[in-house]
């Protein structure tokens, strides 16, 4: 039938088979361009560069948080390690295999092991279907439980996420939004993965739920051994949760780097720049705020060189034409700059 | 059984849920049921109309009862009765050219112009919701080829295009059936189509992707539920559209001669020269059923349009 499509994985080379060992999942060089479309015959205009080049890795039973404004292309980056969406290029290897040349049933069996769970709770949610059903899905499709036994499982689910018995047979419009990200952790936790992405789960919630749901998800990461990757605008909440954090400006990886380091010395001007928005409690801290001229590039236009230079406040005459490498400047500290801040933190 | 204590604690306590789940849901139905036939009940047109459509199911099904003259099995050309008698007691709605009793025939009728209706817009239904699933949901070549298919059929005025299937098929009662139906889908197929595709677009459904789930299983569990009361309040105008295309039909000389319908009483008042003999009653039996018969279907498509159809609904 797929005459186009690779039956077997490509197997990995030697290199990423060593990484391989060592991280749960990594990415290399993931790129995603979305065409234009335009006038009568509907003919590519262009592109747009969601994300490009992205490195990354995560290791087993952490927690790797992505930061970055609406539009960085967070939610495609998550897509695309779903392979919800088919990367341009780049590799994504998940527990030894590279899922972007996986034919279709050897990708179903890898998605027992990632599930996601998304931003928007109830739109999550088939409204019409019962909790039970919703929550039993994963196990319907993959044929694992059936009747009574799937009951019990949904059951036990439920329990595990903080929800009551009696909720089996609702719908989803009758909980509030917490109750529903907690009915999608449970869905997402029912085949037993061993990786979540989790995509903006708290940013529809009211800050007591998020703290909730929050806990929530750390508890269950310390039961039961889980990977998070967890994406967010919210700082305080990658502080809160994350193991390491990266980055993200304009499709791009910026910095990555283990959260403390991160927070206490930031090496690249955006992410200097985006710590500095947080709104500390005390009014009378004293702090080097930078505030941020000019706007997020256009992704179908994006600037020559480094894509952050024309809001950058130590740009050289490098960062209009040569794009940054990243790379490590201390150990496990990721960044793509070529001024990188240092002590220097003088905006 | 095996299993610790526990194990057959909580065994025990689905079941005792399961068969909880089994009355809550025949409860939540219920309760929505009611819901649904209080907002139809509150629209005095909608309520005209399922008033006249289930007397007009009452008389057909009842026909052989209710007729006050012998079973008109099939058009004859031996007279007993007077000719074009006027409305009388014994006459309730006059004769015909064959002194056959109108009121008998318009009974009859009412089964051939229901039965054709309902098999017609069924025919309908599956092919357009068939069609428009699959454009919807697996898009590229799959669309191309089936929205080019629908607009073919969509562009050819469709009653010279029954006309010239039937001919091609040859008359008979099924053939009209299967002709209405084949030619009235288009429309369903492109409203599926839409809803379809608002559909896919939707969180949920890329959520069920992301669990593994294969089209089928989305398209059964997810697609289908959410676009049946869209296919449920078209079916209703679809059947009116089958009713008045059967009529039509049968007043040009296609449908099987033998068959009463409506639409055979028409052509044959046509051909006996009842217009011009002044014989009102002959044409207008049939006539005002089949409007009758039309609007009471458009009522209640309305009615269910608005209840179904959250955005027209009145707070």
């Amino acid at each position: 039938m797929s005459l186009w499509r690779r039956k077997e994985p490509r197997p990995l080379t030697p290199e990423e088979q060593k990484k391989a060992e060592l991280h749960l999942l990594f990415g290399e060089d993931i790129t995603k361009n979305f065409p234009i479309r335009g006038g009568i015959f509907s003919t590519i205009k262009g592109e747009i560069n969601a994300v490009d080049k992205v490195d990354f890795f995560v290791n087993k039973g952490d927690t790797l948080g992505i930061v970055g404004e609406s539009g960085c292309g967070k939610t495609t980056l998550a897509r695309l390690i779903m392979r919800l969406v088919e990367p341009t290029s780049g590799t994504v290897v998940f527990m030894g295999g590279d899922m972007t040349s996986y034919p279709k049933p050897l990708l179903r069996e890898a998605r027992k092991d990632m599930q996601m769970v998304f931003q928007d709770p109830l739109s999550a949610l088939d409204p019409r279907m019962t909790i039970k059903n919703i929550v039993g899905e994963p196990l319907f499709v993959y044929k694992l439980a059936r009747g009574e036994e799937l009951t019990r499982r949904v059951l036990e689910l439920l329990e595990i996420v903080g929800l009551k018995k009696e909720y089996l047979n609702r719908f989803p419009h009758e909980f509030s939004g917490g109750q529903r990200q907690r009915i999608n952790v449970a869905r997402a936790l029912a085949l037993k993965p061993s990786m979540l992405v989790l995509d903006e789960p708290t940013s529809a919630l009211d800050v007591s739920v998020q703290a909730q749901v929050l806990n929530l998800l750390m508890e269950l990461q310390r039961s039961l051994g889980l990977t998070y990757i967890f994406i967010t605008h919210d700082l305080s909440v990658i502080f809160h949760i994350s193991d390491r954090v990266a980055v993200m400006y304009a499709g791009k990886l910026v910095e990555l780097a283990s959260t403390e380091a991160l927070f206490s010395g930031p090496e690249h001007p955006y992410t200097f720049a985006l710590l500095s928005a947080v709104p500390v409690a005390d009014p009378n801290a004293k702090r080097d705020r930078v505030e941020l001229t000019g706007e997020v590039p256009n992704p179908a236009r994006p600037p020559l060189g480094c894509r952050f230079h024309p809001r950058c406040w130590k740009r050289g005459k490098i960062c209009f034409t040569e794009e940054p490498e990243f790379r490590e400047i201390h150990p496990n500290h990721f960044v793509a700059c070529h001024f990188p801040l240092g002590q220097d933190r003088k905006p | 059984m095996t299993g610790t204590a526990d194990d057959q604690l909580t065994r025990t306590l689905a079941r005792f849920i399961l068969s909880d789940a089994r009355r809550e849901k025949a409860r939540l139905l219920a309760k929505k049921a009611r819901v649904i036939w209080r907002q139809f009940a509150a629209n005095r047109a909608g309520l005209l109309g399922l008033c006249t459509l289930v007397a007009f199911v009452v008389l057909a099904v009842f026909a052989p009862w209710l007729a006050t003259h012998d079973n008109p099995s099939s058009w004859s050309w031996t007279r007993v009765n007077p000719r074009y008698a006027q409305p009388s007691g014994e006459f309730l709605f006059g004769t015909d050219y064959d002194g056959k009793d109108v009121y008998s025939l318009t009974l009859y009728g009412a089964r051939a112009s229901l039965i054709v209706g309902f098999l017609a817009s069924l025919i309908s239904i599956v092919l357009g919701t068939i069609v428009g699933l699959l454009s919807g949901y697996f898009g590229k070549v799959s669309d191309e080829v089936l929205m080019r298919l629908t607009d073919f059929f969509l562009v050819i005025p469709w009653l010279p295009l029954m006309i010239v299937f039937v001919m091609l098929m040859g008359r008979s009662f099924e053939n009209v059936i299967i002709v209405i139906g084949i030619t009235s889908w288009p429309s369903t197929s492109r409203i599926v189509r839409a809803q379809v595709l608002s559909l896919k677009s939707m969180v949920f459904i890329e959520r069920a992707k992301a669990v593994g789930a294969g089209g089928g299983h989305i398209i059964a569990k997810h697609i289908l539920p959410n676009v049946f009361p869209l296919i449920f309040a078209n079916t209703i105008l679809l059947v009116a559209n089958a009713i008045f295309s059967e009529s039509f039909l049968a007043f040009l000389g296609l449908q099987d001669p033998t068959i009463i319908s409506w639409g055979t009483m028409l052509e044959r008042a046509y051909n006996t020269a009842a217009f011009t003999s002044f014989a009102w009653w002959v044409i207008a039996a049939p006539g005002i059923s089949i409007v009758a018969l039309i609007m009471a279907f458009y009522l209640i498509g309305d009615a269910l349009d608005e209840i179904l159809n959250p955005r027209l609904r009145r707070r």
